[in-house]
């Protein structure tokens, strides 16, 4: 299968890059325990615990674009992605293979950032932890997208934020949700559909979004 | 493309619009009698509700011509879904309007976060303006107006996706609820006002989306001209 | 006029505020319009004022 070998040589590359560079996971390690070392002087002394589930996924969205906006960075300077893109291969299988590139990082920077959280704030729930595996799928996919839509703009690094935040609102409440509610079930299963819906829809536009 | 085909259709929008939203008003304002429990600020409710539609309208319209535009590579379409969008921009910033002063006049507040379609609204009016702020980045261009498309397709996805979010984050986070007697059972006198305005602002956003179109390729073909010419 | 019914109004005048401000920025842009026409018409006047001293030359080159 031609196309699944693309996309592991794709994701492949990204990883051995930044397993040479190691510049993106540990600066996403950094910022997501800074932040949350932040949020333990910007919460109210009588805060809530669920306050404190809210901001881990204030943190986690934050982090989140701070991977993304590394996602294309490498391509640019060095116009890999023009490169990729006349290459003879399916033009969504960069996006799978960035998307998947994108979530070992996240996962890699929530292995340290849950910890913490737990140890700083409130225990982590089997519910809470898949919850963030699927919210790490929704990051990657609308992300990956967007990041590349970035790329190609002038505004670049300021221009993701802004398209991103809009977008995965509806991953925070499931998030926070699955974090806080008596029935976790419902906002998982909501979190699942999203990365359905928007998987579908990143891997069938890629290509639109690179080319002419 | 041809602008004169779209000037008799202006015209035809624009008489439209405006004897449907005085219609409309008289209705409002003259004829149906105050709504029971509400009393007289439920009128809003024959200004307010037919923007919002209009707005997502709008957004849908938008949503069609990304979808021809990337579909056919014609990139007429661009300037098309372009204007929808804006059209659709301008709605929503009315409807967050219209819906912070019912808001305030039913509730006491200007801003409740428990009125699902006004969050809705703001969720989209963040998730539109971004789509300025991406044109705006990106040269003019095949790209630029693939992006777009793009990311006007997500928005139309985003809104019943979004929806359905702001309901499950009811349960979590906000106690207060507000309620209002709205919409569900309308007598016939409050319907037939509502169609007439519904439909007249539907033919104010097609005119306004007509003359806007009309100028913006008025713009291209001048900038063509000036090529030419120099 | 009660509350409710300043209230109702305003809303409405909102949504005139904003038709009205729409179509006071449509007349600006139109003007920019009518203004980049007659630019344009100058140019082309001007092209074609010099276009016979010109062709000549341009037949040479065609040929």
């Amino acid at each position: 299968m031609n196309y699944l070998a693309d996309v592991s040589t794709l994701a492949g590359k990204d990883l051995r890059l930044e397993l040479r560079s190691r510049d993106t996971v540990p600066a996403m390690l950094l910022f997501v325990v800074a932040t949350l070392v932040v949020f333990n002087f910007s919460l109210p002394a009588g805060a809530s615990q669920e306050a404190a589930y809210g901001l881990l996924w204030a943190a986690l969205v934050f982090t989140a674009i701070l991977g993304l906006t590394r996602a294309f960075a490498a391509e640019r300077e060095q116009r890999v992605l023009d490169g990729l893109v006349l290459a003879p291969c399916d033009r969504s299988a960069i996006w799978l293979g960035k998307a998947i590139a994108v979530v070992a990082f996240l996962v890699l920077a929530e292995v340290v950032a849950l910890p913490a959280f737990a140890l700083f704030f409130e225990p982590v729930s089997w519910e809470l932890v898949a919850a963030v595996a699927l919210a790490d799928l929704g990051f990657a996919g609308v992300g990956t997208l967007l990041a590349a839509m970035a790329a190609a703009s002038r505004a670049r690094e300021l221009l993701l934020p802004l398209l991103f935040l809009p977008l995965v609102i509806p991953i925070v409440v499931g998030g926070v949700g699955a974090s806080i509610a008596d029935d976790p079930g419902r906002y998982l299963g909501f979190l699942a559909l999203y990365d359905l819906i928007f998987a579908i829809l990143s891997w069938a536009s890629f290509e639109y979004v690179v080319t002419e | 493309m041809s602008t004169s085909l779209l000037n008799s259709r202006a015209v035809a929008l624009a008489a439209a619009a405006a004897g449907l939203l005085l219609l409309g008003l008289v209705l409002a304002f003259y004829w149906v009698p105050n709504a029971p429990i509400e009393g007289f600020r439920q009128r809003i409710f024959y200004i307010h509700v037919p923007i919002a539609l209009t707005a997502y309208a709008c957004f849908f319209w938008g949503a069609w011509k990304a979808l021809r535009l990337l579909w056919t590579r014609d990139q007429r379409y661009d300037l098309e879904s372009y204007t929808a969008v804006h059209m659709g921009v301008i709605f929503g910033v009315l409807t967050l309007v219209t819906g912070s002063i019912w808001a305030k006049t039913s509730w006491g507040v200007w801003w409740t976060w428990s009125e699902r379609q006004l969050v809705l609204f703001l969720v989209l009016f963040l998730f539109y303006s971004a789509y300025f702020m991406l044109r705006y980045s990106v040269d003019p261009g095949p790209r630029r107006a693939n992006m777009s498309a793009v990311y006007a397709l997500f928005g139309v996805v985003l809104i019943p996706v979004s929806f359905l979010a702001i309901r499950l984050a009811e349960g979590l986070i906000h106690p207060v609820v507000f309620d209002r007697d709205i919409g569900s059972n309308l007598a016939g006198s409050q319907l037939l006002t509502f169609v007439v305005c519904l439909a007249g602002m539907l033919a104010l956003a097609g005119s306004l989306y007509v003359n806007e179109l009309t100028g913006k390729r008025i713009d291209a073909r001048l900038a063509e001209l000036r090529e030419a010419l120099s | 006029m009660t509350t409710a019914e300043k209230y109702v109004t305003a809303a409405y005048l909102v949504v005139l505020a904003v038709v009205l401000a729409y179509v006071v920025i449509y007349a600006f842009k139109l003007s920019r319009l009518e203004r980049e026409v007659a630019e344009l018409a100058e140019l082309a006047r001007r092209r074609m004022e010099t276009a016979p001293e010109q062709e000549p030359a341009r037949e040479e080159v065609a040929g």
